[in-house]
């Protein structure tokens, strides 16, 4: 039984070590191919007809034009869109047009004829008085606590309302906020797609996803196959951010018309359509009321909350509100806006990063009410912290402190220096994630003439996953990371699970790790008769194997290799999600920090430092890792500062759906980004974690810290646009 | 993008005998940055696209006998803003420089930028340039739209970025067609319009006339240009405005300031020149021009906020064309 493990910081050769990706030559030359490049022989091009109206039935589509447009082979009405449907979005793919080229396809989607009767329609999620008028709203749950619990007589409702309104009589400080984020959208610079082949009775499809191991079966479902007949592929992904664990319909549709012309169809959405369905994060919007005691530690919160997930209600779950810091007594009650949009998909840490900007924000307005630097607030109040723990933050605060020079650039909030119309402000927030390792099995093979290579049907997002499934491989067998070969990204390899959650650096060390110990276990059996001693006593080191501190007693890779005889030793190793274990584990921390700087004539705000402190247990590549967090800090940022969905009340449409005028943040407005990765050996020792979506989480409320800092008046809803800057400083001074 | 004919005249009079005299059945392609987009969604679909790019006349930057400038339509942007002649109209070399996108510079044309379409998300998709007699903007997401020049069904703004900078600095445009030689040389700030319907379009050009040259007069004076821009990356700005100055003896003997990005055409504010001239520029006086720009403002129920952008810009503009710091971004 080989028991399993990382080796020691000061042992380690190539984990821990900052490689650059296998495979960023590749990427940065244009030579690896994403779905977007996949061209076939004989390939159809497809494009799809998006309903204009936020909301409508389906009279009528006739399609006989379109179908005689020269170059067009095949049309589809979706089965959703059929006469008499409703539709329920603006941007819901209705008929499908595959046809010789682009040209052809798009003639061919302008020449359908779609009468639709257009219905009432609501698509404002902040307004909420509005959509309870309309009939627009739903519970969306709640939950209160006490530390004081009701008698036996009591009823529990009228209970928790003395029971807070006690607290606030009691507290020192009291503070009342309003804060919001509006629905981004995911926003793949590769949009969704395929290029889908029908094979008499199997399929390959290319696929730009994040779950190949887990999508072959939803095109088997559809096309009456099993998900042995599917192959699907996805070498490299342009961007995915939780929108794309699944075939999509337009994928299924995209294999039924291979299947219906016997020609591979590529179907990739177009910018408007990726924008306007293929994935949203919700909208969050909260009323708070905290009481805190005369050192800022908050003892009760009573928030209400609305937001939306699309026409379904929902919005940012209220089990994360507040956020991390989590007082003994608290009651929040949320509530779900229906709007005819199109639902919302998981974004980089489902509902924290929201959440966060929705609670702690309030904790920031409490050190500005109070007159105190908001960090000793943070501090105070990590006492009720959640997720990792309170030292841990406490830690990475102070280092987050030091780097950002908080002591040297704090001022009360709106009381700092003024350059012109400049002023500057600092803000900070904390958040966790848990980062537990997914499922994963890895085929090692290792060759009798010292080849290796390994299988495993994971994916790379672009974040390094083949660097890290090498480098823990090299390491187990002493090898440098140009000896092994490591293949990924189809659905024939054995299964991974989908990239999402922050979940691939744990799987796939795992899988790795346990396959590589698992094959030097067997070499060492081998070895250990030509060395004369025991296979415990030997290691695997500099492209040898030695007796552990004796390196005269060794047998090189290669001809330690031979000793597998004729055949290639293959070994199948697995890790099951949840399963404890040595190698990974869940649950970090993470701290970060936003210097800016506002023009209080035009509202705008550029970025200064931002500093980002994270632990995310054991590191197996430090440059990969600190680049998921200049990436998620640049997301934050843009959500922060820039993007948001536009919503038209006078026609339902989303009006920014174009990178035109859907704006994120560009190279100019990030200013300085500082990495800190917090891995001291008692974090290290706790093994892998992922750390994809933990630093995606704090940046805007950190940001609308700093503004708020800043300004000294608070920018209640995100994106901080320069409109909602001056109508904060109106009402400030109103 | 619908499929279309296509032609590459090699001299101005070639083209203009390829332009067709019904709107829209014909578009003239140059950088191709606005065009191919609008193309691409099918906001204009004309049976046949002129590319200018090949028109060697219509190329490069040359002094003219009076001390002026001569600017082909066809020079792109950076040929522009490298030019020696250019140097002379801070205003335009400013302006360039705001559009902070290499690939905008190096592929997009001088006579592109000024004939570029509305800025309008009604209008780029779909909805026409009046959306809806205008009450859609009016009522709806109107936020970049028109704060001046919006009374009508126009509520799109212009969204050159230095054809304010040129009708500040007196600019006139060189315009060709439609018989062969006839040539007018028209104002810059009489080159744009508001349109009225749906087959007017934003400039006086008619379907078969093209844009050959912009000329300068001699630079005398002062100019500058400023753009509140949200981010640093390749966006439109919020408001912009740019500032040509007089300035003797300390103080502005004449002035020409003319706003960006706030009304369907470049808007020429007659009320801020008038507040600056026969004053130093200072702080508190370029801010009374920038008061007196947006007095008759009239914004949208979305878009007050551009009534204090396009303050600041006026302010801003007039300060830098002074050489003065602005005090902000």
């Amino acid at each position: 039984m080989v028991e399993y493990y990382w080796p020691k910081r000061e042992d380690s050769e190539v984990i821990g070590k900052p490689l650059n990706r296998l495979d960023g030559i590749e990427k940065t030359t244009g030579a690896a191919k994403y779905t977007y490049d996949i061209n076939l022989k004989k390939q159809l091009v497809a494009h799809a007809l998006g309903c204009p109206h936020a909301h409508c039935k389906i009279v009528s589509i006739d399609t006989s034009a379109a179908e005689k447009t020269p170059g067009v082979v095949h049309v589809e009405v979706l089965p959703h869109a059929a006469p008499g449907s409703e539709i329920k979005w603006q941007g819901e793919l209705l008929v499908i047009v595959a046809a010789e080229s682009e040209g052809a396809a798009a003639e061919g989607v302008k020449n359908l004829e779609v009468k639709y009767e257009k219905l009432p329609f609501w698509v404002d999620a902040e307004d909420l008085a509005g959509a309870e008028a309309a009939g627009q709203t739903a519970k969306a749950g709640g939950k209160a606590e006490t530390e004081k619990e009701p008698g036996d007589d009591d009823d529990e409702d009228e209970f928790i309302d003395a029971e807070i309104e006690r607290l606030f009589k009691q507290s020192k400080h009291v503070l009342e906020g309003y804060y919001g984020i509006d629905a981004i959208t995911h926003c793949c610079l590769e949009p969704h797609g395929s290029n889908v082949t029908w094979n008499d009775g199997s399929v390959t499809a290319y696929l730009s996803t994040q779950n190949v191991s887990g999508t072959d079966d939803g095109f088997a479902r559809d096309l009456e196959l099993t998900a042995d007949d599917v192959e699907v592929i996805c070498q490299y992904i342009g961007g995915g951010f939780g929108s794309k664990f699944a075939p999509d319909y337009w994928g299924i549709a995209a294999a039924r018309i291979s299947k219906a012309t016997g020609r591979p169809v590529k179907l990739m959405l177009s910018r408007d359509q990726e924008l306007k369905i293929a994935g949203n994060r919700p909208a969050g919007y909260i009323k708070v009321r905290l009481g805190a005691d005369d050192n800022g530690l908050v003892h009760v919160w009573d928030s209400q909350q609305w937001g939306t997930s699309g026409d379904n209600g929902g919005g940012v779950s209220h089990g994360v509100i507040p956020y991390v810091l989590v007082p003994k007594n608290y009651r929040r009650v949320a509530t779900g806006v229906k709007t005819n949009t199109a639902r919302s998909r998981a974004w980089r840490a489902p509902n924290h990063p929201q959440a966060c900007a929705m609670s702690q924000t309030a904790y920031d307005d409490l050190a500005r009410i109070m007159g105190k630097d908001s960090y000793d607030v943070f501090m105070t109040n990590l006492v009720n912290a959640q997720g990792a723990k309170p030292e841990v933050y406490a830690e990475e605060m102070k280092v987050g402190a030091k780097l950002i020079d908080w002591k040297a650039k704090w001022h009360p909030h709106g009381k700092g220096a003024r350059r012109g119309s400049i002023v500057d402000g600092l803000g900070m927030a904390l958040h966790t994630w848990g980062g537990t390792a997914n499922t994963s099995s890895c085929l090692l093979k290792i060759y009798p003439d010292g080849g290796v290579e390994s299988f495993c049907g994971t994916q790379d997002l672009g974040t390094g996953t083949r660097t890290v499934c090498a480098q823990v491989l090299a390491e187990t067998l002493g090898l440098k990371v140009n000896q092994v070969k490591v293949n990924i990204g189809t659905s024939k390899y054995p299964n991974s699970g989908a990239s999402g959650g922050s979940t691939t650096v744990g799987a796939v060390s795992e899988s790795h790790r346990r396959a590589a110990q698992d094959a030097i276990a067997s070499i060492f059996e081998k070895a250990a008769a030509q060395l004369e001693c025991d296979a415990g006593d030997l290691e695997a080191k500099g492209g040898k194997i030695q007796v552990k501190g004796d390196a005269t007693r060794s047998l090189e890779w290669k001809k330690a290799c031979t000793l597998l005889g004729m055949k290639p030793l293959e070994v199948t190793s697995s890790y099951e999600r949840g399963a404890p274990s040595p190698l990974s584990n869940s649950g970090v921390g993470g701290v970060q920090m936003a210097h800016v700087e506002v023009d209080t004539e035009t509202g705008v705000i550029k970025m200064k430092t931002f500093v980002a402190v994270q632990d995310q247990g054991l590191v197996i590549n430090p440059k990969t890792c600190k680049s998921q967090i200049y990436g998620a800090v640049i997301m934050g940022i843009a959500a922060a500062l820039y993007e948001h969905r536009i919503m038209d009340n006078a026609t339902g449409a989303f009006v920014n759906a174009e990178l035109s005028e859907y704006k994120l943040a560009r190279l100019g407005d990030i200013g300085d980004i500082i990495v800190e990765l917090y891995e001291p050996e008692s974090e290290r020792s706790r093994g892998v974690i992922g750390n994809g979506e933990p630093p995606a989480i704090s940046p805007i409320a950190a940001i609308a810290n700093a503004v708020c800092n800043a300004l000294g008046t608070r920018v209640p809803v995100a994106p901080f646009t320069p409109k909602r800057v001056l109508e904060a400083l109106k009402n400030a001074r109103a | 993008m619908k499929n279309f004919e296509y032609a590459a005249p090699r001299t101005e009079s070639e083209a203009v005998a390829l332009l067709s005299d019904q709107p829209g059945h014909t578009e003239i392609l140059a950088g191709g940055t606005d065009l191919v987009g609008l193309m691409k969604k099918m906001v204009v679909q004309p049976e046949r696209v002129v590319y200018i790019g090949g028109v060697p006349s219509m190329k490069g930057v040359a002094p003219t006998a009076d001390g002026g400038v001569r600017i082909g339509a066809g020079t792109t942007l950076d040929e522009v803003l490298d030019s020696p002649y250019v140097q002379a109209y801070p205003g335009i070399t400013q302006a360039i420089r705001g559009i902070n996108s290499m690939q905008l510079q190096c592929q997009g044309t001088f006579g592109g930028d000024i004939c570029q379409r509305a800025r309008c998300w009604f209008f780029r998709n779909g909805h026409g340039l009046l959306a809806d007699g205008g009450r859609i903007a009016a009522d709806g997401a109107g936020e970049l739209h028109a704060i001046f020049g919006n009374r009508g069904s126009a509520r799109f703004v212009n969204g050159s970025r230095i054809a304010p900078a040129l009708i500040a600095l007196g600019a006139e445009a060189r315009v060709i067609g439609p018989a062969e030689g006839e040539e007018h040389l028209i104002p810059l700030d009489a080159f744009f319009r508001t349109p009225r319907h749906e087959r007017e379009r934003e400039t006086v050009l008619e379907p078969n006339q093209l844009l050959t040259h912009v000329v300068l007069p001699p630079a005398s004076g002062h100019s500058g240009a400023y753009e509140v821009r949200h981010g640093e990356g390749p966006d439109y700005p919020l408001a912009a405005s740019a500032a040509s100055l007089d300035i003797r003896g300390g103080v502005v003997r004449d002035a020409r300031v003319v706003l960006g990005q706030v009304a369907p055409i470049p808007w020429v504010s007659q009320a801020a020149a008038d507040a600056i001239r026969g004053l130093a520029v200072s702080e508190a006086t370029a801010e009374a021009a920038g008061d007196a720009a947006v007095a008759d403002a009239t914004p949208l129920s979305q878009n007050e906020y551009k009534v204090q952008l396009a303050k600041v810009a006026v302010k801003r503009a007039i300060l830098l064309a002074a050489g003065l710091e602005t005090g902000g971004f």
